[in-house]
């Protein structure tokens, strides 16, 4: 019995596996199964589609540009680079009630925040707090890392250095009386950012902790006077500061502002006049850039945006179309063969 | 020499060293004369120690040099230096330690591979390292135990029975009566026969136990070579006498001793310098077809990528340009501050894009390959249906990188013997002296076999998924068939146990079927033995000289003799080496040895023997039988015969070697030869001895002196005598379990398996020749070098004593035996060889005398008969003898023992020495011997034509045998006519040639309309003819050669002229029409140029497949060589890539496992070229809108990773078990083959579709997402993660369309990516919010599984980007279908329905499943448009044809297309013409129906010989 057993050895084993014998399921693209397939899943896209477009036409958007290239634009004056802390005010007004809650956007366009070199330049330990970092950037920050002495630059960084320095204050202009509109400035970064990658060094007052250090090139004021109102808002916790430091993925961008939320204006913004003013101080022009303040409200599936919509009805149609094509055929070309 | 190194160490050295290098010898001493002086003195020390490593690497070196070999491979080289880019701070694009991930990856997958290899070598030569051996040992005077390691060249080594050889061993001495030592060479050559060794010619007469001590000589012998058929040297003795050494004294490590308890040798060669290990190369490498395809590709993709880089780089030199220099505040200088111009920023730009499109080359896809075939090797491996149980081998991949080349293979060289056929040989009829033996009892018998077989394979075909049961069954109900009709079964066709029982019983030694050896006797010459034998015994009765025999009867005898001893088969008997172990047992031995020593050695009994030699009486010596072995009185006969035994000693010695089973005493004497000068020679090489001992597989028979019949012709004329004689080799039997005597011959039957002799054969004709001639009771009972003993009927054994053995070489194609024939006492020689070689070599017969005409009309009608067993496809051998005069024989001796001294040219000499004997030789007769045909070889072929395959038989057998097997084996259809070419001359060949074209042009091209329509002929009688897709019209004028309903034949020289470089093309261009090809009597080398020469000039994938050493060239020549194991040595299979057991095996691997490996490849590649230019174009359309800047929205850690993670597995998965068409639909429609032959899995413009395809994915992914969220805050990597999220599903999804069979691997395996993708990225974004500068992903992932935008993207963006392909591949599959995706289809419907289907589509022509031929008309009539055009001009070359050559039939008859119900008619009509008109062209209705070959009417077959009317027309040419 041994040397019977012996004597198969080399006998491959008999298993569904070895001799490829796994059960299998083995999709076959017939007309019988692909055209009512090509047809449930068009009209199950026309559905999405149709939803989703209604859906986003609900959403009202309100884009002003404010570059003033234009000679009427009423910032057209502060376009010059050599004006500084110029004031420009922007008027509109709205028909109907814009409703709420309303999020208030700055954008820019044909800014490449995600130009390579720019995108990398900057020191995420130092912005996390990290004092060794606050001494010696990172080389990643270079050539924004030190300044002219060879003092470290605080934060340091492309990105941080030009980060958007613009300020809007929005008024109601009721009967010709100009009425703040209180704007939120909280949590419009992301939680993540504000609560646990961004962190000011835990020394207080937390102007101590710059010591030795420079602030950036272009910035007016040193980080931690960006919000000296609010500690919370102060420092690399500012939300302003947050926002811009999380690049935008494509050259034309708009990076969330303030949100309209509070008292009479947490339905939204009334119909009525309102009047913008601006801090211009972010040059644009340099590099044909324009700058815009968008106001909008969003659903569940985020701001205004049509295009899923009408693809998901296209591509819905499409299918169908498909299908009746394929039926079209099948049923020239075969059907008569059957009989 | 030791002398020298004392004086001065290393100039000695020195000068040594230099003289082995300049030696082509070498010295090898005894190494106990120098074990005193450790290692310095050691004369051996220079050679290679017995430890073998084959390992490659060490602990140390492993890192250096595995990197050192892997840098070897362009394309590792080329990533690492992508990887060092990025460690140049201008030009880096991801974290530099994070780039180097993918080639340390692969780099070390790739180690870790070579590094279990080498590990598992390790393990293999360790434990051969430490097995053990008995060495001698000086100091302790025996020998001791040794592991093979310690082992050293000179060491003297004993070896006992079953024992393997740890190193090459010159034999010096033996346990063996003959000094013999058999040595079971299978894991060498895999030749199952056991072979002879002998001792050193100088130490065959040592009485004594061989005593190290006493060995004084010194070896000089060749260099380590690998030739494992070469050995030569010599021995130098203290006396200074030389000795000549031969191959048959060595003994070769691997080998195992077999049949012999006891050996001595002196180890020559050791460790790597044994022949076996000089043998030993590793597995090949070979570039398949689809590679290179694929590295076409791969320089397509470096093309793509430069450009890409080259866009990019222009791209952001001029967007830096418009800036000018107002520097933007989102531009950031270099670290020094300073500023780059524009067009340096765009040269650093190239190199850092290089870096991150780097994934577009598939760095994985060349690891991905080696894993899938390693997969697929394993798949094929483990098949079951190419397991063959009764050699429980089963197919082995030797080369592990070509496994889809067997899917795309165009033609198909087979030799014929052994490959097509068993190497079975069956003796089906002999003529002897003229007179024919038909032997149709016995060609009934194998008819009953061959019924046996076809029965039995119909079943297991039918298998279904059951085969196994299925042909369980069917083999039990073949059994209860056998049993009724046969006592015994078929070996072959036997039931599985008998199968295994008889492969058990064959474990050591391959012995014949019962097929093979059950043959039975033709009456009437069994009355002419019979008759012969008993006139024979009556004559020497009468002590009348035997010459008086009439002659016809004397030829008879002669005949079988002839058979019987001119060969080269060793008897055996099957349970042999079982009781010699029985004989081993310790004790037994060195009681025995002493005594019968002290006995013999005594002078008086020495005198004894030599009365007893001169009363002849020294076989009755030993014939009593003591009485407690058999308990039946012995008869008188047998008294008188004790009574012979004079000399007490002697009776007390031969009882005594009873006592101890050794059951055999033989006995040799000096030859007492008449003529002086002959036995001065003959002393020197047949020494006088004594020898004794116990039996061995050669010995094991009783043997005789010369003188023995003559002087007990009175006992055994006696019928009494002779039954007792009988009575008395069977007690014989009892003891050593075999029968010298034939079943019939005793009348009583002998158990199949017990008491049987068993004849091995180098060559399996001798075996079935040896047992042809034992069914008439001529049976080989025993061989010995230098003795046969033969029992004859009515004679009793003879001992035909063996002077010399010519072995047969392939160029004189015979072997002949010189003998002293013991009744006539003279020395004849018999030979026996190819027609062709004895028919010249016949004496003329002298017409004059009665006796010449005899002679003539013998040798015409023998020449008549072999032409006729020719036809019958029977492989034909002449037997003929000669009788030589003691002084002729004294005249050539002298020569020839000149020649076997030689030294140099040695083998030059023997040669001639052979031709110098085999002249002026009488013919005795002529055997037909059939070589029987393979399972299922016809309906191999047929499948593998239908497959599209064309198939060439190569064979060396001659023309006649050739065709008829080529019919038998459906090669050749009776339907088909035939082109015969055979020329004498270059210039004849050249005409041939040239006319075969204008016949083929005449009878074909005229109705070519025929030809395009349907093709060729498979699609012709396919049921899915008209799915072979119609060539694109643009390559209809040249179109491929049509392949014809036509045969050709061609000799080997006439082959010779046709592969001359003036005549190949048009060979060639006659052999393409041809539907199949027939070369005979080509050699080796043709083979391999006929193989190359089609390769070359075609551009076509060949196969090869043999099994001999003849087909090595061949095999190594072709694409894929494939060898046939187990029938003729493992030469072929060495050189194989693939070893199959059988050729119908070849089916299934590559109709099956090539269809399967070759879908599965080119699909996976394919996707591969798809999926990274997908993913690497989506970073390339995001530069439009980052400045050209090289930054990416991926995560770096996701598009390193991206190729080696989350997306490698599946398409592995998808590679390996992806099966578009089931096996058993594959095998039942050979037609689907062509889809690889023609590459449709992966055409060049395939990949060009993959790409556009690629980039169209790409765009939809990317564009889907910007759309998506456009004016939105998103920021970049929340924006880049969707991405890569969408193309990892869009690829998963693409492979699904691409997925044949969904099994629960590659639900499994698309789930784990999806979920490991999600796990990473969640475990990354996770892990640390600060780090993964500049991406700093922390909760990207989170926050985006908790946007609902994410999902509407997720389901949008994959059915968008695979819509298109998903509507092109569902109309495909619907309205169009591939002939590949009928067949999936016919997979779908219930197993009942698709056999029905299948079996209709074999009979009809039509197509059952009907799936829209209106399709194909539309490709059709753009097609016959262009055939108009053909048609046009072939009218007009037809025109020109009739006006010049009248000869030619008009076309027009010709028009209509052949079917295969309706043969030829008009055809028939057109050639016809052709013969009526044409005096060169001739009609002979080729051959005689036989039996198993179904043969057409006459007249159907056609036979158009070129050759004689070529010859008269040049012979004309040249009178005139």
């Amino acid at each position: 019995m041994v040397k019977a057993e012996k004597e198969i050895a080399n006998r491959p084993d008999n298993t569904a596996f070895t001799q490829q014998r796994l059960p299998a399921w083995q999709p076959m693209l017939s007309a019988g199964i692909v055209i009512p397939g090509f047809v449930l899943i068009g009209l199950a896209f026309i559905g999405i589609g149709v939803a989703l477009f209604v859906t986003s036409r609900s959403i009202e958007v309100l884009e002003i540009d404010y570059t003033g290239e234009d000679k009427n634009s009423p910032c057209f004056k502060c376009s010059d680079q050599d004006v500084k802390n110029c004031v420009c005010n922007l008027e509109f007004s709205l028909d109907s009630l814009f409703e709420g809650p309303v999020f208030f956007y700055y954008g820019l366009s044909n800014y490449f925040q995600n130009y390579r070199k720019y995108a990398a330049s900057r020191d995420d330990d130092q912005l996390s707090g990290d004092l060794d970092a606050f001494t010696s950037p990172s080389d990643s920050c270079s050539p924004f890392d030190l300044n002219g002495n060879d003092k470290p630059i605080v934060p340091c960084g492309a990105i941080a250095n030009s980060m958007f320095n613009d300020t809007f204050v929005l008024y109601r202009v009721v009967n010709g009386v100009k009425k703040l509109v209180p704007l939120d400035g909280k949590g419009i970064a992301w939680w993540t950012d504000y609560n646990v990658k961004y962190r000011n060094p835990t020394v207080t007052p937390l102007k101590n902790a710059f010591n030795g250090t420079v602030k950036p090139i272009s910035w007016p004021k040193p980080a931690y006077q960006l919000d000296t109102s609010d500690p919370a808002n102060n420092g690399f916790i500012n939300q302003d500061f947050l926002v811009w430091m999380r690049r935008a993925a494509l050259p034309d961008f708009r990076k969330l502002y303030r949100r309209i939320t509070e008292g009479e204006y947490e339905k939204g913004l009334p119909a009525g006049n309102y009047s913008l003013k601006i801090a211009y101080n972010y040059p644009v022009l340099s590099f044909h850039g324009t700058k815009k303040v968008v106001f909008s409200n969003v659903s569940w599936m985020g701001g205004k945006n049509e295009f899923l919509g009408i693809a998901y009805l296209v591509v819905g149609s499409l299918c169908v179309l498909m299908s009746i094509v394929m039926l079209i055929v099948y049923a020239k070309f075969k059907f008569p063969e059957d009989d | 020499m030791a002398r020298d190194s004392e004086e001065d160490p290393k100039a000695a050295k020195r000068q040594r060293k230099r003289k082995q290098k300049e030696n082509k010898t070498r010295t090898v001493h005894a190494n106990i004369l120098y074990d005193h002086a450790k290692g310095e003195e050691n004369p051996n020390r220079h050679y290679a120690n017995n430890k073998i490593k084959t390992t490659k690497y060490t602990v140390l070196s492993f890192l250096p040099k595995n990197l050192f070999e892997q840098f070897h491979r362009f394309a590792n080289v080329y990533f690492v230096f992508i990887a060092l880019l990025n460690f140049v701070p201008v030009v880096n694009a991801f974290q530099p330690e994070l780039a180097l991930a993918p080639v340390v990856f692969i780099l070390s997958v790739t180690a870790i591979k070579d590094l279990w290899e080498d590990y598992r070598r390790h393990r293999s030569d360790n434990e051969i390292n430490h097995m053990d051996c008995l060495v001698y040992c000086r100091v302790e005077r025996r020998y001791v135990e040794k592991f093979w390691k310690e082992v050293r060249v000179g060491d003297f080594i004993r070896l006992r029975c079953n024992e393997i050889l740890p190193a090459d061993v010159l034999l010096l001495s033996s346990s063996d009566p003959d000094r013999l030592c058999h040595i079971e060479t299978a894991t060498l050559d895999g030749e199952t026969n056991l072979k002879q060794r002998q001792v050193v010619r100088s130490f065959l007469d040592l009485d004594c136990d061989f005593d190290p001590l006493k060995y004084n000589g010194i070896i000089e012998c060749e260099k380590p070579n690998n030739d494992l058929n070469r050995f030569r040297g010599y021995i130098v003795h203290r006396s200074g006498r030389r000795d000549a050494l031969y191959k048959e004294n060595l003994l070769l490590r691997g080998c195992t001793i077999r049949n012999t308890e006891d050996a001595v040798g002196i180890i020559i060669y050791a460790g790597h310098e044994t022949k076996a290990m000089l043998n030993n190369n590793g597995p090949r490498y070979k570039r398949s077809k689809l590679e290179r395809q694929m590295n076409v590709d791969v320089f397509w993709c470096v093309i793509i990528l430069l450009v890409m880089c080259l866009f990019t780089a222009v791209g952001h030199g001029l967007w830096m340009f418009q800036y000018g220099d107002k520097r933007p505040v989102f531009d950031v200088l270099s670290p020094e501050g300073t500023d780059l111009s524009p067009v340096m920023s765009a040269i650093y730009l190239f190199l850092t894009m290089i870096i991150v499109f780097q994934v577009l080359i598939p760095i994985s896809l060349f690891v991905s390959i080696e894993i899938v075939k390693i997969c697929q090797v394993f798949f094929i491996h483990q098949d079951l249906d190419l397991y063959d149980e009764e050699t429980d081998s089963n197919l082995q991949c030797r080369a592990l990188n070509i496994t889809e080349d067997l899917g795309q293979m165009q033609y198909i060289f087979s030799d014929k013997t052994g490959t097509l056929t068993e190497n079975k040989m069956v003796f089906r009829r002999c003529t002897v002296a003229g007179v024919e033996y038909s032997h149709d009892a016995n060609a009934k018998r194998l008819a009953m076999y061959q019924e046996m077989d076809s029965e039995e394979e119909e079943c297991p075909s039918r298998g279904g998924t059951l085969p196994r049961r299925d042909s369980v069954g069917s083999h039990q109900s073949a059994k209860v068939v056998l049993r009724s009709q046969s006592t015994k079964s078929h070996r072959r066709t036997g039931s599985r146990a008998e199968a295994k029982r008889a492969s058990i019983l064959s474990k050591h030694t391959a012995f014949s079927s019962p097929m093979e050896k059950d043959i039975t006797p033709d009456p009437q010459l069994l009355d002419k033995v019979n008759e012969c034998g008993s006139q024979m015994d009556f004559m020497r009765f009468h002590s009348q000289p035997m010459s008086q025999l009439p002659s016809d009867l004397a030829d008879v005898l002669d005949f079988f003799v002839a058979l019987t001893i001119c060969n080269t088969v060793v008897v055996s008997s099957p349970n042999q080496p079982r009781q010699k172990q029985q004989l081993l047992q310790p004790g037994h031995q060195p009681l025995l040895h002493p005594r019968l020593l002290s006995v013999l050695s005594s002078p008086s009994a020495e005198s004894t023997l030599t009365k007893l030699d001169e009363e002849q009486n020294l076989q009755q010596a030993f014939s009593p039988v003591p009485p407690q072995y058999d308990g039946r009185p012995l008869s008188a006969a047998e008294g008188e015969l004790r009574y012979e035994a004079e000399s007490p000693d002697e009776a007390a010695l031969v009882y005594a070697a009873r006592a101890y089973k050794c059951s055999l005493v033989r006995m040799r004497f000096e030859l007492k030869s008449p003529v002086k000068t002959i036995e001065d020679f003959i002393k020197r090489f047949t020494p006088s001895r004594l020898t004794s001992g116990s039996n061995s597989s050669s010995s094991s028979s009783l043997v005789t002196n010369r003188s023995f019949t003559r002087g007990c012709s009175s006992v055994l004329s006696s019928p009494s005598a002779e039954s007792t004689l009988t009575k008395l080799d069977e007690e014989q039997n009892l003891q050593q379990a075999f029968s010298p005597v034939p079943p019939q011959y005793d009348g009583r039957p002998l158990s199949a398996v017990e008491g049987e002799l068993r004849y091995e054969a180098e060559s399996p004709d001798e075996a079935a020749l040896v047992y042809a001639a034992r069914a008439y009771k001529c049976s080989l009972v025993g061989r010995l070098p230098d003795q046969v003993t033969v029992e004859l009927p009515h004679l009793g054994k003879l001992s035909f004593e063996l002077l010399h053995t010519l072995g047969f070489d392939s160029t004189r194609k015979r072997m002949s035996v010189v003998v002293r024939h013991p009744l006539t006492d003279q020395i004849t020689v018999y030979t026996k060889g190819a027609d062709s070689a004895i028919m010249e070599l016949i004496r003329p017969p002298d017409t004059g005398n009665s006796k010449g005409k005899r002679h003539k009309k013998i040798l015409s009608r023998t020449q008549h008969f072999l032409n006729l067993y020719a036809a019958d496809g029977l492989r034909t051998l002449c037997i003929a003898k000669k009788v030589l005069s003691k002084e002729q024989y004294a005249c050539w001796l002298q020569r020839h023992l000149e020649a076997e001294t030689a030294i140099q040219g040695r083998e030059e000499l023997l040669f001639e020495s052979a031709l110098r004997l085999e002249t002026n030789l009488q013919l005795l007769g002529a055997t037909g011997i059939e070589d029987r045909l393979q399972d299922g070889v016809p309906e191999t072929i047929a499948s593998l034509r239908q497959a599209g395959l064309q198939i060439w038989v190569l064979t060396g057998d001659k023309q006649e045998t050739a065709v008829n097997i080529a019919y038998a084996c459906k090669l050749l259809d009776p339907e088909e006519e035939i082109l015969t070419l055979n020329a004498d001359s270059q210039e004849a060949c050249a005409v041939l040639l040239e006319e075969s074209l204008h016949y083929i042009q005449a009878k074909f091209l005229c109705s070519s309309s025929e030809h395009t329509t349907t093709k060729s002929y498979h699609s012709n009688v396919s049921p899915f003819g008209i799915y072979t897709p119609p060539p694109p019209p643009s390559s209809c004028p040249p179109a491929p050669p049509a392949v014809h309903q036509l045969g050709l034949v061609i000799d080997g020289r006439t082959l010779a002229y046709a592969l001359d470089r003036s005549l190949e093309d048009k060979f060639l261009a006659v052999a393409q029409s041809c539907r199949s090809v027939l070369c005979c009597r080509s050699t080796p080398l043709q083979k391999s140029m006929v193989v190359k020469l089609v390769r070359n000039k075609l551009k076509v994938m060949t196969l090869a497949i043999g099994d001999g050493a003849n087909d090595v060239s061949m095999i190594q020549v072709a694409d894929v060589g494939v060898g046939i194991s187990g029938q003729e040595g493992m030469q072929a299979v060495m050189a194989s890539d693939f070893a199959l057991p059988r050729f119908r095996y070849l089916q299934k691997l590559l109709l099956v496992h090539g269809h399967w490996c070759y879908s599965r490849l080119a699909n996976m590649i394919l996707y591969f070229f798809y999926k990274n230019a997908m993913f690497v174009a989506l970073i390339f359309w995001y530069q439009f809108y980052c400045g050209f800047s090289g930054s990416s929205m991926i995560d770096q850690w996701y598009l390193i990773f991206f190729n080696l993670m989350f997306s490698a597995f599946p398409q592995l998965i998808t590679g390996t078990l992806d099966k578009d068409v089931s096996a058993e639909t594959l095998q039942q429609l050979p037609q689907l083959y062509t889809n690889g032959q023609n590459s449709e899995e992966y055409k060049p413009y395939m990949f060009w579709m993959n790409m556009i395809d690629a980039f169209y994915q790409s765009l939809v992914c990317f564009f889907i997402p910007y759309f998506a969220y456009a004016d939105s805050d998103v920021d970049l990597f929340t924006w880049g993660t969707p991405i890569t999220s969408l193309a990892l599903f869009t690829i998963l999804v693409h492979l699904g369309i691409e997925t044949k069979t969904w099994t629960r691997m590659n639900w499994l395996c698309i789930s784990f990516s999806v979920s490991l993708f999600f796990t990473v990225a969640l475990c990354y974004n996770a892990y640390c919010p600060t780090c993964f500068s500049p991406s700093n992903p922390y909760w990207s992932m989170q926050r985006l599984l908790q946007d609902p935008l994410f999902y509407l993207l997720c389901v949008i963006t994959p059915a968008a980007a695979l819509l298109p392909r998903y509507f092109y591949r569902a109309c495909q599959g619907t309205l169009f279908p591939s002939p590949v995706q009928v067949g999936r289809q016919l997979d779908k419907l219930p197993a009942e329905t698709r056999r029905n289907i299948l079996s209709l589509s074999g009979v009809k022509m039509g197509l059952p499943l009907g799936p829209k031929p209106h399709f194909l008309s539309l490709g059709k009539t753009s097609f016959k448009g262009c055939n108009k055009k053909q048609q046009q001009q072939q009218q007009q070359r037809r025109g020109l044809q009739t006006d010049s050559d009248k000869e030619l039939p008009s076309a027009d008859k010709d028009t209509l297309p052949y079917t295969k119900d309706a043969a030829p008619p008009a055809s028939k009509d057109c050639l016809d013409q052709t013969l009526d008109a044409s005096s060169w062209i001739t009609s002979t209705p080729l051959l005689s129906p036989s039996d198993g070959v179904q043969f057409p009417p006459d007249g159907d077959s056609f036979c158009v010989k070129y050759s004689r009317g070529s010859e008269d027309r040049l012979k004309s040419d040249q009178s005139s």
